[in-house]
């Protein structure tokens, strides 16, 4: 066992984990951050993702001793209870979302994105969640939610029509 | 699946990680990024006995220039590469190919050296750090080597590195002014390359004055097509010139056949990439 | 719940809630990570199992050692096959769709012999999953290798290995529906001998795998004689009746729940050996137990979908006019028949037709067993593997004919005016109209503009081909009438049950037997109550997947959910209002006759004024102060509803494709598609299943194999290789609709879960090979690998060249395919 001291979602932790542990499965089992999940075991679904010292990672290809000393930020520790954070926001209002097995993941990418790029385009935001698979939505309006979010949280006024519309 | 179980080393200087890679036992792996790694190790494929991360070893990590070169150490991640100027300046094939590489989030956690010393022959990394001529500084308890990248890869995931070594820094030569494409031929965004070419050329006027190209998998390690570079070396930069040399660009390469592709295609995929890369590098 | 709604102001009536783009009630957890997968459930002692499985496809196990793992720290017990050899009986098949198909039995864990890569021959219980995943790998196990089947055209062959050594053959079962005799066409093969032309073909429907995001688990907690178990699973209602009967639990005696489950598309359709083995160790050790997969297990061993060998022949006369069809199927079972295994391709026998009026049709389908994970639903369930069939050879009639392939398709299909029309295959098509979409569509696409591109790329010999792909499709929804269900031997119906609660706040409670997975039912379910029974939106809450709250239920799959089970919503609301009617008549002192029900509110006719709300009755009856004699205090109802009949969504879709002819990669430039699946309840939701449905029918056409090697050891047994798209490799879709109601329902719907995925598969080939077609290429073979295609413009065939690959790029005659059953034809 080693002992960490990881800061997730704004708390501080002390734990003993075992080496193996993998940073999601801390999470999940030692903390009861069930909001992150594991849909893989290679790295592709990206539905693990989180942010470590503000960059998303695939938080089940990352032992959890490797978060000694880190802060962790999870889907359940974007936005103060009650309210929601802008992607959260625009994945709702675009129906990001269907089965909501990968949104945890897919959110966290998008963070990560528009925080890179706060004005992509439709194939910059294909390009940018390469990296989490959702087989419910067919990804075009998740897409559509993170150029939302991305004028939203760089200030910039939102598209009128915020139905996914037929087009 | 959870990876069996291991000793882990976090050491934060060189010399401590060589102390640790020394002292772990039989099987010991280093861990660099861990994105190809840790997936291999969770479906227990690898089980080492001792896992000595990298992470926290500062001096591993950031780009300079020393002289005619730029030096970028083994931990930089693939996200820091991506951001870094002088990588952009001297030696932006490195900065393409990066940005082919996985995904996102792997690419904050992947790192240069890793992807080197793991010399997976459908990495990216090598085939670029070949055509660059990229040197390897390999640290031992012994002291410190450098091997050349044509000596660096030696087989399926197999490297010059000796139990007990770790490669530290990569020299890239200082390339100011040259054209570079990576042409990267895959199934889906996130995939490993099929076969990807990665060319830079030196263009004097109208013509090629130097070409380098890289190939990666169309061999167990990373190739040069060095029958091409030599009929494009002095020649016109046309596009026949350049169509009629990738023709050369499959001679003295054994690629596998898998799911993907068969051998004979791979051989067809890497004169069409070849001349696709040398065209864009070239700027026709 | 308030996080995301939408505030509506208290108190009033809304709009009319169908046909409004409602933001989902489901997204406030799921957004925020607020959810309740079964994975995430732990409960007081809980143990963890993790399975042994076979590494080999066909064996007998001749000892199984276990002491290690035993020995092993943390591990409290390990089970084999032998052990629990007298509890676990054979996990359920309901659909025998011939008299004397053949079930070799489906134990959960292997006793004597091995018949799949990952089948379960032990399982492990341990404190942790860790210290249950460690053990693994201390079983020991010896088996004696027999031969391992794997190609379905060898296996049918006489004096093939054998995929069961207790079995005389690998055929399960010979299907056969013949319109002929069933009375519904002429006579087919008289059609054939006088057609001026005949086009046949030779087409593979690879092997899928449904690669829902949630992998799959279970959690069982004992509590005395009864057990609630929770499960990743479509079908809670089902599971709770099978595993009743496969293990002898009483059924009132168990309770099963589907939390938030992870998306199905039919891969949780069926009771899987770890639901059985999670419940007969609960019960054995008296313990909570979970299981979970991880996803190289998931790919491994959970169903897959698809894999059928298809030959099917066209007949027509010169100028277009179909005159037969005749259709044969190979199709995969794998190793096992799982819930509905042998029914998937009689599923689609029934829509080879497609739209088109052909006079003369014949199906027939040998069910196949190899040494593979079993086959059963996935998305569409044999409606996709018909259309397919119908769409690709359409295309060839039209390149045989040397005529344009939507002329070939417009000449024959069914017209606006002929609905209902009664198909050759005895189908009743309720309504639409084929002309309106394919012309909006074509609007949609840019038509005339793709056309001349594809035309200029043609004549400069532009190494980048552009082509063109239609799909004129229909399917077959709403499962279903359970007369028709029995009259195919299905082991079940095809009802679905709601009940409404009216709670003394004027609150509203629907709970429905079918169990969503992501489709959006409680936003839905709570748009048809606000309508129905005038309350506001956020006042209707909808229960469901939990047998102990939705005690009757038929579950989700087969674009069924709104149809049926939206129907039973209306019904019961009807219900309510009845009730309430005479509640409010009584309270009103005036005559039920005279009552008006509007915006949830009853009024006496021509008394302005008057009106008492049917949430205020609510209270009414929960005090029951006051209620007329004879009736009971109660407005809550429920109601079973029984669909008479199929309902059949269409479209029309379109494709077109970039092939770079010089590395064989396809890209698709544009997609386009206009469906009618009769009333919209709620656009978003609809849009989302379209897109959705699009990009699994794509990935078919140009990503997905499950791929085994020669041993019968999965090849394709990650994401690494088993290639979902992301975003990045899909494009952009442009969706539409028409909208002819359904009659057959009282609310018009037809189903949209299954329209893009079988629709898109055979638009993205057709337009590949459109592409490439002056080049020689009749035929790629799925998935359209970069490689494949190439070949395929280079080398000649399908480019296929992997295990079981005959070309067709020959045409075959559908005589030539193999058949156990020889000459029946």
């Amino acid at each position: 066992m080693t002992q960490i001291s990881v800061r997730v979602d704004g708390t501080p932790y002390d734990d003993d984990v075992e080496p193996r542990t993998l940073l999601v499965h801390y999470l999940r089992e030692q903390l009861g951050k069930v909001g992150t999940v594991v849909g893989c075991d290679t790295s592709n679904c990206g539905a693990c993702t989180v942010h470590l010292d503000g960059e998303a990672v695939k938080s089940c290809t990352v032992f959890a001793v490797q978060a000694d000393g880190c802060e962790v930020t999870t889907i359940e520790g974007i936005s103060p209870n009650g309210t929601l954070h802008p992607m959260q926001k625009a994945f709702h209002e675009m129906h990001g979302l269907q089965c909501g097995f990968c949104t945890p993941g897919m959110i966290m990418a998008s963070i990560d994105l528009v925080n890179d790029n706060p004005d992509p385009s439709e194939d910059e935001v294909r390009e940018g969640i390469e990296g989490n698979l959702c087989r419910c939505t067919g990804y075009q309006n998740i897409v559509r939610a993170v150029q939302q979010a991305a004028g939203e949280m760089h200030g910039r006024s939102t598209a009128g029509d915020t139905l996914g519309a037929q087009s | 699946m959870i990876p069996a179980p291991f000793a882990y080393a976090c050491p934060s200087t060189i010399d401590e990680a060589l102390q640790a890679v020394a002292s772990g036992g039989e099987d010991v792996k280093i861990l660099a990024g861990g994105q190809s790694l840790i997936p291999v190790m969770r479906l227990r494929l690898a089980a080492p006995e001792t896992v000595v991360d990298l992470t926290r070893v500062a001096e591993l990590r950031g780009v300079r220039e020393d002289g005619d070169a730029i030096v970028i150490g083994a931990m930089t991640t693939h996200s820091d590469v991506l951001a870094d100027p002088l990588i952009a300046r001297y030696a932006p094939l490195i900065a393409e190919a990066t940005e082919t590489v996985a995904d996102r989030q792997v690419r904050h956690r992947g790192t240069f050296g890793g992807a080197l010393a793991h010399a997976d022959p459908a990495g990216d990394l090598p085939a670029v750090a070949l055509a660059l001529d990229a040197e390897f500084v390999v640290a031992g308890l012994e002291g410190r080597r450098t091997v050349a990248a044509s000596d660096f890869f030696v087989d399926y995931l197999t490297t010059v590195l000796q139990e007990g070594e770790l490669l530290v820094e990569i020299r890239v030569p200082r390339r100011e002014g040259w054209g570079m494409h990576y042409e990267k031929f895959t199934r889906v965004a996130q995939a490993w390359s099929i076969v990807a070419v990665a060319a830079a050329v030196r263009m004097e006027g109208s013509r090629i004055a130097e070409a380098r190209i890289g190939l990666t998998n169309m061999g167990p390690t990373p190739l040069r097509a060095s029958a091409t570079e030599a009929a494009l070396t002095g020649a016109e930069a046309t596009a026949e010139v350049i169509a009629a040399a990738a023709q050369h660009a499959a001679e003295n390469t054994s690629p596998s056949s898998d799911l993907n592709a068969q051998a004979d295609y791979r051989h067809h995929l890497a004169q069409v990439l070849t001349r696709r890369a040398v065209t864009a590098a070239a700027g026709l | 719940m308030t996080l995301v709604e939408e505030p509506t102001a208290a108190g009033t009536a809304p709009e009319k809630e169908i046909g409004r783009a409602r933001r989902r009630k489901e997204d406030a957890r799921l957004i925020t990570g607020r959810t309740t997968w079964t994975d995430n459930m732990v409960l007081p002692g809980m143990l963890h199992l993790a399975v042994v499985r076979s590494p080999v496809a066909h064996g007998k196990i001749t000892s199984i050692d276990v002491s290690a793992a035993q020995q092993a720290p943390g591990v409290v017990a390990v089970l084999t096959g032998r052990d629990v050899a007298d509890e676990q009986g054979s996990l359920p098949c309901a659909w025998p769709v011939t008299p004397d198909m053949v079930n070799p039995g489906h134990p959960s864990i292997a006793v004597d012999e091995v018949n799949h890569v990952g089948e379960a021959v032990a399982v492990i219980v341990a404190r942790s999953k860790v210290a249950a995943q460690d053990a693994v790998e201390l079983v020991d196990v010896d088996y004696d290798l027999l031969p391992v089947v794997l190609d379905m055209e060898q296996a049918v062959e006489p004096g093939a290995d054998l995929t069961h050594d207790h079995t005389s053959s690998n055929t399960s079962y010979h299907f056969v529906f013949d319109a002929g005799e069933a009375g519904t066409g002429g006579d087919t093969e008289q059609a054939f001998a006088d057609a001026e032309v005949v086009v046949s073909r030779r087409f593979v429907q690879q092997r899928l795998i449904p690669a829902f995001m949630e992998p799959r688990s279970v959690v069982v907690q004992p509590q005395g004689d009864n057990y609630t178990l929770w499960s990743s699973t479509q079908i809670p209602h089902i599971l709770r009746v099978m595993l009743a009967m496969v293990t002898g639990v009483p059924e009132h005696k168990l309770r099963v729940i589907a939390p938030d489950v992870g998306g199905g598309f039919g891969g949780k359709i069926t009771p899987t050996p770890e639901e059985v083995i999670t419940l007969l160790v609960a019960r054995r050790l008296g313990k909570p137990i979970k299981w979970t997969e991880t996803r190289s297990e998931s790919l491994m061993t959970a169903h897959h979908g698809r894999d059928q060998i298809q030959f099917i022949d066209v007949a027509a006369d010169r100028e277009g006019n179909v005159k037969g069809l005749r259709v044969r199927l190979l199709a995969d079972m794998g190793a096992y028949l799982r819930l509905i295994t042998p029914g998937i391709p009689a599923l689609g026998a029934f829509m080879f037709p497609g739209i088109y009026k052909f006079p003369a049709y014949r199906f027939e389908c040998d069910g196949v067993f190899t040494n593979k994970v079993p086959t059963d639903a996935y998305r569409g369930a044999g409606r996709p593997e018909a259309t397919f069939a119908i769409e690709r050879i359409m295309d060839e009639l039209a390149v045989e004919l040397g005529m344009d392939p939507l002329e070939v398709r417009r000449k024959n299909w069914i017209q606006a005016a002929e609905f209902p029309f009664t198909t050759v295959a005895g189908l009743q098509y309720d309504s639409g109209d084929y002309e309106q979409a394919t012309q909006d569509a074509l609007d949609l696409f840019g038509y005339a503009e793709l056309r001349a591109e594809q035309q200029r790329r043609r004549e400069s010999g532009d190494p980048v081909q552009l082509g063109i792909g239609f799909s004129t499709f229909t399917e077959m929804c709403g499962l279903a009438p359970s007369r028709v269900l029995g009259s195919l031997s299905f082991g079940a119906g095809g009802w679905e049950s709601a009940s409404i609660r009216m709670l003394p706040t004027g609150k509203v409670e629907v709970v429905t037997g079918s169990t969503p997975h992501g489709q959006g039912h409680e936003t839905a379910w709570s748009q048809l109550v606000a309508d129905s029974l005038g309350v506001p939106f956020e006042d209707v809450e909808v229960l469901h997947g939990d047998t102990s709250i939705s005690s009757r239920g038929l579950d989700t799959y087969g674009s069924r959910s709104l149809v049926v089970g939206g129907s039973a919503v209306v019904k019961a609301a009807d219900k309510v209002v009845a009730k309430a009617r005479k509640i409010a008549a009584h309270l009103l002192e005036a005559s039920e006759d005279d009552l008006e029900f509007s915006g949830g509110t009853f009024s006496v006719r021509g008394t302005p004024g008057t009106g008492l709300g049917i949430q205020e009755i609510a209270l009414a009856v929960f005090a029951a102060h006051n209620y007329p004699e004879g009736i009971e205090p109660s407005i809550d109802a429920e109601a079973t509803f029984d669909p008479e009949n199929f309902s059949f969504p269409h479209g029309t879709h379109l494709c077109a494709m970039e092939v770079d002819t010089d590395t064989g990669l396809v890209k698709i430039r544009k997609y386009a598609c206009v469906d009618d699946i009769g009333t919209i309840v709620n656009p978003l939701i609809v849009e989302g299943q379209v897109h959705g449905g699009l990009a699994q029918g794509i990935a078919q056409a140009l990503y997905e194999e499950a791929v085994y090697d020669a041993d019968g050891n999965l090849t394709t047994g990650t994401f690494v290789d088993y290639l979902v798209p992301s975003a990045a490799d899909l494009p952009h879709f442009d969706t539409g609709n028409t909208v002819h109601t359904a009659p057959g329902n009282p609310i018009g719907a037809k189903g949209v879960g299954e329209a893009g995925c079988i629709a898109s598969t055979p638009a993205v080939v057709n337009a590949a090979i459109d592409a490439v077609r002056h080049l020689g290429v009749s035929d790629i073979r799925m998935p359209l690998t970069p490689e494949r295609v190439w070949r395929a413009i280079h080398h000649g065939g399908d480019g296929g060249d992997r295990a079981s690959a005959r070309t067709n790029a020959q045409a075959v005659d559908s005589s030539e395919g193999p058949s156990t059953q020889g000459g029946n034809r």
